[in-house]
This record gives C-alpha cells, structure tokens and sequence, in this order.
C-alpha cells in the first residue's frame, strides 16, 4: 500500500528524540578515568566530610575487586572503566541561593525540556493546577531545588544529597546504604564510590507532603558517566509522592548510567515513586550510541503497615537494567510495582522488580506490561518470594507482553520461592502481537496507522498510566506515542 | 457513487476477484449474495484497503475519486464504513473514547473541527437509546466481553455515529437473533437518505426482509454473474447458487 508506506517513510525522517541537543557550557571535569584520586577529587569538590570519604573510598575498594554481573538478557561491547569521566559539573556558581545566579544556559536547558525551575512560574499557572518541587541535577550536580522554603514550613527536608551530607548528616548516615548496601551488586558499589548528586527527601512523623516532589536528571556532559544517589525517608505515618524524570543529548558513544535509589518507610508511612526515564535510546537503525542505564531500586517497608508503590515508565536507554524493590519487613506491609516498558530500535530492557516478603501478612502487586517493536529485546525479570515468619503473605502478578512487527523479542523469567505453606501467590501472563485485524479495524474507522498504534497501546498500558500522578501521566502518553513513532512498517 | 470496473484481485498471490465490475448510485441499497468463497468479503477490504489484499487490475471509485490509491483512513475520511462481520476486541479502549477518536480523526482529515465533549456526549446518547444500547456499556472496553449481538449493534452505532456516505455492511445478520436483527435492520435504515449508498453483503435473503435492496447481484468464482431486482434474492432462496456456481 504505497500511502502507508509513504505515511511510514514520513514517521521515520522525523526527528524521533526530542531531547537530544547538547548545552554548551564550561564545564568542570574530574579527569578522566578511576582510581582513589578521582573518588578523593569528587569528595573534596562537594567538600564532604571525612566518614564521607571513607565511605567511598571503602566502596572503591570493595568495587575492584567485584565483577560485572552478566545474568541479564542484554549484550553490550565490554565498558572500559577508565574512559569516562566520572565528574562534571557547570563551572562555578554551584549550589546557590538564587535562581539568578545560576547559569542562563542552564536555565534555558530546563526551559527548552519543559520543567518549571522558577517557583512563580509554577505559581502562575492554571489555579488549581497541581503544583511541584523541582530538584534539577545536571549531570554530576544539583543546579537548584524550588519550594524549599515552603517545605521546611511543614519539616519537610527536601534538597541535593550534597547538602544533605552537609547539613544533616545524622539522617545521611543512618540511612544512607542502609537499603542498598555498599557491595550490593558491581553498579550499586560503582555509585557508592563515585556518586555525584542526587536527591535527599525526609518526610517527618505523620506530615502528608503538600506537594508532589521531583527530580529532573540531565546528562550533558560528553563522555561522562552520571552516578546520582537517592534517598526517601518517610517517617512514622507520613505521605510522599515523588518523581523522577531523565534525558541526554544524543551521542554517539553510549554513556553509563548507575544510580541508586533507597527507599525506608516506617509504620503507617506512604511513598509513591515514579520514573519517567526518557535517556537517549540509541540510534534506532545502527544502535550507536544510547546510555547504560544500570540502576538499583529498592524499597525496605520497615515499619508495619507501610507501603511503597514504583510506577515507572520505561522508554529510553540502549539497555536498561533495573529492578525497582520491595523488602517487606514490617507486618501487614504492602508494596507494588506497575511497569511500562518500551523498546524499539535496537534497544535492550531487562527490567522487573522484586518483593521479598519477611513480615507477616505483607501483600504485593505486580502490574508490568512490556512493548517491544522494532529489532529490540524486552525482559521482564521478577522475584517474588515469602520467608518462614512471611505467614498470609499474598502477591498477585500480572505480566503482560506486546509484540510490534516481526524482529522483536519479548521474554518473561519470573522467580518465585514460598518458604511458608500459608503464602499466595498469584501469577499471570501473556504475550499477544499486535494484531494486523485490529490495525484494519482501527484505521477502517479513520485513524492513520501511526495513530491506530498509540490507541492500541495506550489501551495495553492503560492499568499502568492510571497509576501516574495526572500531570505526568499525560506526559508519559506523548512519550509512549513517540517512543512507537514507525514502529510498524 | 461506488463504481467498480473490472477488478481483479488477490490474497496471498491467489487471484479471488477476476473481473468484477459495480455501480451502486447514490440512494441506493445493493445487496451482494452468493457462496462461500466467491469473494464477498475479500471485495469488502479490497474497497476499504486491507493490507494483504492486492489489486491486480481495474480500478474502483467513489464519486470520481480513485478509492484505491487512498489509505484505509482516508477512504474512511471519505465516507466509506465498512460493518466487519467479526468485530474486533479494543482492550483498554472504551467505546466512547474509541468512537470519539475516530470521529475526530475523520473530522481533522476533512479539515473540519473537532467534535465538542457536550456535543459528542449528547450525540452518543442519542445515537445508543436508538439502538437500545444501555449508556453505560460505552463506558467499557470496545467489543471485549461483548456477545455476537452487542459487537454487530456496536458497528451500527459507530457507524450512525461517523456517518458514512458509503456503507458495507458484511454479513451483518450473522449472529443476531430475530429481536436484534430487528433493531440493527432500524438502525440501518436510519440511515437511508438519497445522499447516502449501502452495499449489503450476505448469504442468506433473511437480512434482505428487513433492509429492503434496490438491486441484488450473485457474485460467484470472483465476478458479478446475475443481477436484478428484489425477486433475485426470493429465486436464490429457493433454488440456491449452483447454477450460478456452474456458471462462473
């Protein structure tokens, strides 16, 4: 049919990444490479403390003397450690009090991806919009957090992990590796020794956080790596809801990505965690290029009825590796996980979630649909286990897979280990291709075959967009659209 | 309106239509009958553009306009329905928010605005207590779940909704019992107007009692063998298609 092929052709020339111009800025860089000195140099930039830097420089050690993991689905040329960049950060004027003294540059950058840095901005919108803090880090620091202020009035804490480290150290070093620990896994320890920023977040004792907080990571930085680190401590009987959101100009070297986020809720306390990770995917034709995105996730429900739910939706990266979790410690603790991930190109996923069941009566949810199109690979990988003292625990998994065109790949490898007789757990799964009946039968009504594919997906992902706070949720709908733009062929 | 002119077609490269040829004026209710296998329903995604289905010769139009260099949407843009005698299951997607897509995409493609929220909604209300539909049934998941009967009254809504100036209707009596086929056979007379064509596809003249046909042609072995009036459809019933078989 020559006018689809034509509409195909036409999707295909556009430019399918929105957000892959670079900003040219001076930049301070650690040089190049790994080793004690570079871990001391990044320490001594974000002038740490001293248990700070024996923290890292014990996570070096560690790191060196562990291997990379290679039980993913997912193939990759081997990374060379010392050919990165392991700092970067715009020169000068770092960590200011003012808006107006950060770069313009930089402001521009964050104008041009859409995300409110000035506080009057936000205020200025439609009455009765919601409302959200904004913590903005580019490439190894944070350039600025908004409504700062206004969270303190209620106690909470929200800022940089710089100058958490600095300002409140007592909740640092209670908590900081207290989720992941240092030699978790070969990325998580990576981090440990060269993390750059990231976001601390405390909610304390029975204050439901008044507005949505969030972080924006921007790589942009050639040949760098961005190792943030992130921290969420909801206390006794707290509320937050938080969201990341991530992009990268477009490169042709691939770019490493490992961060950590940890997670702790006491009794009663919530957290909502969502990602919207948009990472430059790659060149779709030759896979050149793209970021590792080599991230560990967990939560540790330590208190008894606490509950945390990851939402992520999953678009960009040439391979992702990541399997947001939950430790459900605390009796009567829930977790869940709702997933969308989509690859296309050449682009590699190997992403699921864990949820270690200790307490008793603990439930969990697993909700993950997984798109592949194009000549990509999709994994789902997930664990779901119950522990002797686990009595009641419950979990329900629903695993779904699509299929878009004839050269992808869509796998599903779910673990489940019950080591009481009183757990239940719940397992269901499908892969379906995206049917060419259906396709006709959408486009017979007056959509064109671009549009007939968003309507169809939107419709597989829809449990899982419903979860995502409602701003972001529209956002991620644009995204999965263009993430899918000449999937079909 | 429709005019068909020595089309040949084929699926899978096997030749199905060889050398039909149709005109259905504007007004007009035409009825399209004949065995299993003649290629009723490969004529209906011919003219609506179904990807598989490759035309090897002739030429089909609609009001002057080659229908076969369109896309499936814009021949739909253009007021060609097609009622699918197997509906298709649209997870996730409620009807309304299906119908309304589809209405809207029809509208930008005629460079006309898009349909209001008030609008649409009284227009669906309207639409569904005509074919007795309960409201609330838009509300769930296109077809998923639906009985045979509720997705064929589903096509008639999309279809009294989008209103089409061209409409095929593919075998639309199947699946219906005699109180739905009442109402479907309503709704699509509903929408007999002069400016308006329908071609009704089936196998049995039971549909032709309730959609009365101004002509009636036996397509055999890929080509329009007989046509004639109303009476054609009663001489089949009685003496059936293998003379005609035969014939092709």
């Amino acid at each position: 049919m020559v006018a689809v092929r034509q509409t195909v052709e036409h999707v295909e020339n556009l430019e399918k990444y929105k957000h892959g111009f670079v900003t040219d800025i001076e930049q301070d860089f650690a040089p190049k490479g790994l080793n004690a000195d570079i871990v001391r140099f990044i320490s001594a930039k974000k002038k740490e403390p001293e248990w700070m830097l024996a923290w890292r420089l014990d996570a070096f050690e560690r790191w060196q003397a562990m291997d990379e993991p290679d039980w993913a689905k997912v193939s990759f040329p081997k990374i060379d450690y010392q050919d990165s960049y392991y700092y970067a950060a715009p020169k000068e004027k770092v960590g200011l009090n003012s808006l107006d003294e950060v770069d313009p540059d930089i402001l521009e950058t964050y104008k041009k991806l859409g995300i409110p840095l000035r506080e009057q901005e936000v205020l200025a919108g439609v009455i009765g919009a919601p409302r959200y803090a904004v913590d903005a880090v580019f490439d190894s620091v944070s350039v600025v957090t908004t409504f700062k202020k206004e969270l303190a009035q209620v106690g909470v804490i929200f800022c940089s992990m710089s100058e958490a480290i600095r300002e409140h150290p007592e909740l640092v070093q209670k908590y900081l590796g207290s989720v992941v620990p240092v030699s978790d896994n070969y990325f998580a320890c990576l981090n440990a020794a060269v993390f750059s920023d990231g976001s601390f977040v405390y909610v304390p004792p029975g204050v439901r956080c008044p507005m949505e907080l969030s972080t924006y990571f921007r790589i942009n930085a050639e040949n760098s790596g961005q190792f943030e680190r992130t921290l969420i401590i909801a206390d006794k009987g707290s509320y937050v809801s938080y969201l990341e959101g991530c992009t990268a100009p477009m490169r042709d070297e691939n770019q490493l990505h490992a961060a950590v986020v940890e997670l702790v809720t006491m009794d009663d306390a919530e957290i909502k965690y969502s990602t919207v990770q948009n990472w430059y995917p790659g060149d779709p034709q030759t896979g050149k290029g793209g970021i590792y995105n080599f991230v560990t996730k967990r939560a540790d429900c330590r208190g008894d009825r606490s509950k945390v739910s990851w939402t992520q939706v999953e678009t960009g990266s040439a391979i992702t590796w990541k399997y947001p979790s939950c430790i459900l410690r605390g009796e009567g603790s829930s977790g869940e996980f709702y997933s969308i991930a989509i690859t296309n190109g050449r682009q590699q996923a190997d992403t699921g979630t864990k949820m270690i069941h200790l307490g008793a009566n603990t439930r969990s949810r697993i909700i993950s649909k997984g798109i592949s199109a194009g000549r990509s690979s999709n994994t789902y990988r997930g664990l779901v286990s119950a522990h002797p003292k686990a009595k009641g625990a419950r979990n329900f998994t629903q695993c779904d897979s699509l299929l878009i065109g004839k050269h992808c790949a869509a796998h599903t490898v779910p673990y489940i280990e019950a080591r009481n007789g009183q757990a239940k757990f719940e397992h269901e799964a499908t892969t379906t291709r995206l049917s060419e009946d259906q396709l006709f039968y959408v486009m017979q009504r007056g959509l064109s075959q671009e549009e007939a594919v968003q309507l169809l997906v939107n419709g597989f992902v829809k449990d899982v967009l419903q979860e995502l706070p409602m701003e972001f949720a529209v956002e991620a709908q644009k995204l999965v659209a263009i993430s899918l733009e000449g999937s079909v062929g | 309106m429709l005019s068909v002119s020595n089309l040949h077609a084929s699926v899978d490269g096997k030749a199905i239509l060889k050398g039909l040829s149709l005109d259905v004026p504007a007004g007009e209710v035409h009825a399209i009958m004949g065995p299993n296998g003649a290629g009723k329903s490969t004529l209906s995604y011919v003219l609506t553009g179904r990807d598989g289905y490759e035309v090897t010769g002739g030429s089909a139009s609609l009001d002057g306009e080659d229908l076969l260099a369109l896309a499936p949407d814009q021949r739909a843009a253009r007021g060609v329905f097609l009622s699918f005698q197997y509906p298709l299951e649209i997870p996730g997607v409620p009807a309304l928010t299906f119908i309304r897509t589809a209405l809207n995409a029809q509208r930008r493609a005629r460079g006309e605005a898009e349909i209001t929220a008030p609008e649409f909604l009284k227009l669906a209300r309207v639409k569904s207590a005509d074919l007795k539909i309960d409201f609330e049934m838009l509300k769930r998941a296109l077809n998923v779940g639906f009985s045979g009967g509720e997705k064929k009254r589903m096509e008639i809504l999309q279809m009294a909704m989008l209103s089409p100036r061209f409409l095929i209707l593919d075998e639309t009596d199947s699946g219906l019992d005699i109180d739905a086929l009442r109402i479907v056979s309503d709704g699509v007379n509903a929408l007999r107007s002069p400016e308006r064509a329908m071609l009704v596809i089936t196998h049995y003249q039971r549909l032709l009692d309730y959609i009365k046909p101004d002509r009636v042609h036996v397509l055999a072995g890929g080509r329009i063998v007989a046509s004639g009036g109303p009476e054609l459809a009663h001489e089949l019933e009685a003496n059936g298609y293998e003379r005609y078989e035969q014939a092709a």
